[in-house]
């Protein structure tokens, strides 16, 4: 009668904890799918950006004369040929509300404030044309001095936007004594420099470029009642709605389709001017136009990530309890509050006082603006500077109190029988168990061995040296209770919504508001709908990322899909079954109450009698026969609210071999417990531990966006900004323990973030335990050999990266407006 | 990134690709295998007129042994090299440096010679040749000359090569029986070196009887580290003899500074690499 496979109950294999191989992998991996860049519709248009190669410029002219007369030119338009319905790129969290905002045009007309900022638009019929004609657009500049270290963007000398007449943007302040969530943590640093033991550092967050797989792209159909806009972006829902509220066409107007798109790791989680020029060009010119950004341009012009610099304060007794810690940030926003923007270290505000139990806390950031590309989210968002800050210092205080790293911790930490536990930042820990995580990790490592190998490398006085990294992280994640948000003053809910579509040949439609980018959420969450409901794996079919399929949603971004996209899901599928009930019981004529719902079936207590979910959809579906005032549908929808974050945890432990006559740096081993909750698909939770680990590694040891004194990212192609690959990584030992959170029915933590937030500070608490014995006590990161090596002979951190990026492409002449990055001298500022 | 429009020519024989130079001029780069020059003219730091490509010139393809020497045919990809038997015997510190040279792919796509004529003092194959002494085979129109590899590379991207000459043929004397080692420093794997160090030593019962020693990225040329050199002629091998010639790995050199490392963080790392470029050539 129906196409669905039956599941008798008692041959059911539970689909949530199977290793299910990700039904998305063959279409993504091989290319032949839905890209945005692949998308070519009929009478298509192409544009190409002229960018500003200064950081801080008036624009004294613009001459298109020459772009214009190129080959296949359609248009060249700059800021000035557009009015308002350019609209604008907005920031949704004014953190403080006498934040300072500048006004964020998609293409200035006056002033540029960051190299690469667009300056003008090129359409042309392909897109070679429309690249050809750039190079022919003539700009014509009055160059303005640049704010660009961060620490004097601070001190208001130079200003990055004058006319606000200050660089710094707002001051966000916790204070757990005036919470009343904790003491006073000035007191507690007077007592401890009395009696006890007070640590004082400032560490670097340096800058980072979340350098996602896919540039980012975006084609714009201005042809039909709703105007489409197709991207490769995180958000459709949000860009969908930021459209409508800047650029005046009506919501109900415009469709945004997220297609399959190729990772993000928050670098897509903006609205771009990109966008907002693609789609004022295809409306005005009424045909579709595409744009796909080089790499160059994404290194340049998408947003980074991090860049802090944390002031830290610790205050403990003599014997290592912890009193109170004081957290001064610095945090550069580049030349705009992006649409998270200063949210983003305010996200790590909760996080810096981790597992342990302080019982006074203080948090300022300080928001600074700068000539530099704006910053925004980047995988973690706030939480891995919060918990690199804590990590770190927690190993100071252990080499202070001179007791092992795992002890000082374990002497703060939360124990497993105090959850729930309201921290001195205000947050109610649900769920956790630090000690089972922690003795699984010391186990997987050889945590003694390794510490026997270190100390008869130091007694030998090895030429290289072992050091063992300890990180205990947590964060809060599955952002995010609606309420909390509105007392934050972000500008939107963090709710999702999920429906369910009851097909009339017994398969299933689902629809998600979170919007997938590579996590596996079609496999996931078909997992969940098929145990859940009872039906085959290969019969539920996720649906998401496009506003005509998927109304509602608020996307995908820190840790958020599964524990709150999948609750919303369990409980749309919840009320399908509830739906489906009365009409089963009229069709197999039993009482409802003698119904029981198991295995995608249900069966008349005490009978043989029963009927599939399948063929109640399809009953349904006919309307033949269903009972007096039920409407003929069984699908249904939820959106769900969380009731509060979500906090995984896990400890993470590294040993770095560190070469101490050239500095380099070597892992030896890494290992990670993370207590994640109950797990749905262990394979999709391995991926997304690997690539957390590696990309949390990589800000430790490889990653940095480096800007010269004429604020032109030198770092600006893959020859300078080091990713590594899988010749750089080793594998890794990885495992679990379950606290199942007690706040969604799945019992799930949030994973897509945690390698990334634990791993950094395990990686430099190795490298400066190799070598804490030659007076060391901190590298800056990236820890790069020259750094490691210059800490090991002088004093301080290694210092900043300086310098211009290697030379490898011997640039022509003919070479156009674009200079080739970073390669004005060979001799470097840090010489 | 789309390259501004270019014409293209894939001539047969050196002699076509020589009147091909002749008539475009400086409209034209060659390219010969393209791992350097297609980035350039994708981010559109040059935009030729012409494209001469090599590739099709099937004589400048292979190895082969000519008496004293091995020929390496200027368009033979790395690969070839790599692997090849007669390179691994005589001439075994090309073979241990292109080993590590970028990654697969650009392995098997770029060539002996391109990477050569490219002269990126900090490429894998310039402070080889130089070490052992390798000759360049110049054609031009008025017939080929043979180039010394001291005189070989002039200064950043820049050779004796004119702009009307292809080079055909790189000239590696044998030096059978000699140890190798080329010792590279990298943050990741597919990065050009920090600084490398390329060393063959000859050892006769247990005296250093001759050392060569090359430099990668420690001035706008390949170098060679001749104060080394003379240090290790003719002493007995031993720990303390080649750290204290190490010592002077740096002299004459001027590295440059960059994101990577300041130039006096290069002359370091240049003694540490040497000394051990050195011991690991003397089967230490």
């Amino acid at each position: 009668m129906t196409a669905t496979q039956e599941r008798p109950a008692d041959e059911v294999e539970r689909e949530i904890g199977r290793d299910r191989r990700r039904k998305e992998d063959q279409r993504l991996i091989t290319g032949r799918t839905r890209w945005t860049d692949n998308i070519t519709l009929p009478g298509m248009l192409h544009l190409a950006m002229v960018r500003s190669p200064f950081a801080h410029a008036t624009i004294t002219s613009i001459d298109t004369t020459a772009a214009k007369a190129s080959t296949n030119v359609v248009a060249v338009l700059t800021g000035a040929d557009f009015g308002d319905e350019l609209g604008v790129c907005i920031n949704a969290w004014a953190i403080t509300t006498d934040q300072v905002t500048p006004t964020h045009s998609p293409m200035p007309s006056d002033r540029v404030s960051f190299a690469g900022e667009i300056v003008a638009v090129v359409v042309a019929r392909t897109a070679a044309e429309a690249r050809d004609a750039a190079e022919l657009v003539d700009v014509e500049y009055d160059e303005l001095p640049a704010a660009l270290d961060l620490k004097q963007a601070a001190a208001d000398e130079v200003l990055a936007h004058p006319d606000l007449g200050t660089n710094k943007s707002a001051l966000w302040v916790f204070d757990s004594g005036e919470a009343g969530t904790g003491g006073n943590v000035e007191d507690a640093i007077a007592k401890a420099r009395t009696d006890g033991i007070v640590i004082e550092r400032e560490y670097r967050q340096q800058r980072l470029i979340p350098a996602f797989m896919e540039p980012r792209s975006v084609v714009v159909d201005p042809t039909g009642e709703q105007n489409t806009m197709w991207s490769a972006t995180q958000i459709p829902h949000i860009v969908r709605f930021a459209l409508a509220a800047t650029t005046g066409v009506p919501e109900s107007k415009i469709r945004v389709v997220a297609p399959d798109v190729g990772g993000g790791f928050g670098g897509k989680l903006q609205v771009t001017p990109e966008e907002w020029i693609a789609w004022a060009v295809g409306r005005r010119l009424g045909k579709p136009v595409k744009y796909t950004e080089t790499r160059s341009e994404s290194l340049l012009s998408a947003h980074h990530g991090r860049d802090q610099w944390q002031k830290l304060t610790l205050a403990a007794e003599k014997d290592g309890s912890v009193t109170g810690f004081k957290v001064e940030l610095l945090a550069d926003l580049g030349a705009y509050v992006a649409i998270v923007g200063g949210g983003v270290p305010v996200l790590g505000a909760f996080m810096f006082n981790s597992i342990y139990k302080f019982p006074a806390y203080h948090f300022a950031c300080q928001t600074v603006l700068t000539n530099k590309t704006w910053t925004d989210a980047y995988r973690g968002a706030g939480r891995p500077e919060a918990t690199y800050a804590i990590e770190r210092i927690m190993d100071e205080l252990a080499a202070e109190v001179g007791v092992d790293p795992l002890a000082i911790r374990e002497k703060n930490w939360i124990t497993h029988e105090e959850f729930p536990f309201t921290t001195v930042a205000g947050l109610e820990y649900d769920s956790g168990n630090y000690e089972a995580a922690t003795a699984r990790a010391k186990e997987m490592f050889g945590y003694d061995e390794l510490r026997a190998e270190q100390m008869a490398r130091r007694a030998s006085g090895d030429t290289v040296q072992l050091g063992i990294g300890v990180s205990t992280f947590t964060e809060m994640c599955g952002l995010a209770p609606s309420r909390v948000l509105g007392q934050l003053n972000y500008g939107a809910g963090g709710w999702e919504h999920a429906s369910v579509r009851m097909l009339a040949t017994g398969k299933v439609e689902v629809i998600t508001g979170a919007s997938a980018h590579g996590q596996g959420h079609e496999t996931a969450f078909s997992q969940i709908v098929a145990d859940r409901l009872g039906v085959a794996f290969d019969d539920v079919e996720v649906l998401h990322g496009d506003t005509q399929v998927s109304h509602k949603g608020l996307d995908t971004y820190g840790s958020r899909s599964l524990v709150v996209g999948g609750e919303a899901l369990v409980r749309a599928v919840d009320k399908v079954i509830e739906k489906a009930r009365p009409i089963a019981a009229h069709l197999l004529e039993a009482s409802v109450d003698d119904l029981e719902y198991s295995g995608g079936r249900f069966s008349v207590k005490g009978t043989d009698q029963g009927l599939a979910i399948g063929e109640i959809a399809t009953a349904v579906f006919t309307a033949h026969n269903l009972p007096d005032d039920v409407e003929p549908s069984i699908d249904a929808e939820a959106t769900y609210d969380p009731i509060n974050f979500n906090y995984p945890h896990g400890t993470h432990l590294c040993a770095m071999e560190v070469d101490t006559e050239t500095g380099a740096v070597k892992m030896r081993k890494y290992v990670c417990c993370d207590d994640i909750g109950n797990i749905i698909n262990p394979l999709i939770v391995a991926g997304q531990v690997h690539g957390g680990l590696v990309q949390g590694i990589a800000q430790a040891l490889w990653e940095e966006a480096v800007y010269d004194d004429a604020g032109t990212l030198v770092s600006g192609s893959f020859v300078d900004y080091l990713l590594p690959t899988a010749a750089d990584t080793i594998s890794f030992d990885v495992d679990h323990t379950t606290s199942p959170s007690t706040t969604n029915t799945l019992g799930t933590k949030g994973v897509g973030e945690a390698g990334t937030i634990a791993s950094t500070p395990a990686v430099v608490n190795a490298v400066v335990d190799a070598v804490r014995h030659l007076g060391v006590n901190d590298i800056q990161m990236p820890c790069t050999p020259e750094r490691v090596w210059k800490a090991i002979n002088g004093p301080g951190s290694g210092g900043a990266t300086e310098g211009a990026a290697m030379p490898h492409f011997e640039s022509g002449g003919a070479a156009g407006n674009q200079e080739q990055p970073g390669t004005s001298s060979t001799e470097g500022a840090g010489a | 990134m789309i390259p501004a429009a270019f014409d293209y020519v894939a001539p047969t024989s050196v002699e076509a690709a020589l009147a091909a130079l002749a008539q475009y001029g400086d409209e034209a780069k060659i390219i010969a295998g393209g791992q350097s020059l297609l980035p350039v003219l994708r981010m559109r730091l040059n935009a030729p007129e012409w494209i001469i490509d090599l590739g099709k010139i099937e004589s400048l393809r292979g190895i082969r042994d000519d008496g004293d020497a091995i020929v390496i045919g200027a368009m033979t990809p790395h690969s070839v090299v790599g692997s090849d038997s007669l390179v691994a015997e005589h001439a075994a510190l090309i073979s241990k440096a292109v080993e590590h040279l970028a990654d697969a792919q650009v392995r098997h796509r770029g060539t002996f010679g391109g990477a050569l004529a490219h002269a990126d003092p900090a490429g894998d194959l310039g402070a080889p040749a130089l070490a052992l002494g390798a000759q360049f085979v110049i054609a031009g129109s008025g017939g080929t000359r043979t180039v010394a590899a001291d005189d070989f590379f002039v200064d950043l991207f820049e050779t004796a090569i004119g702009e009307d000459e292809i080079l055909t043929e790189v000239r590696i004397p044998k030096h059978t029986g000699w140890g190798a080692c080329y010792e590279k420093f990298v943050r990741v794997a597919h990065q050009w070196p920090i600084v490398a160090v390329a060393a063959t030593v000859k050892v006769d019962g247990g005296t250093i009887s001759e050392a060569r020693v090359g430099l990668t990225n420690m001035g706008s040329t390949p170098l060679r580290a001749r104060a080394v050199e003379e240090a290790l002629a003719g002493q007995s091998l031993s720990e303390d003899v080649v750290r204290a010639a190490a010592e002077k790995a740096a002299d004459g050199a001027n590295p440059p500074s960059d994101l990577n490392g300041d130039a006096d963080y290069r002359r370091h790392l240049a003694t540490v690499l040497t000394r051990r470029a050195v011991v690991a050539a003397t089967g230490g």
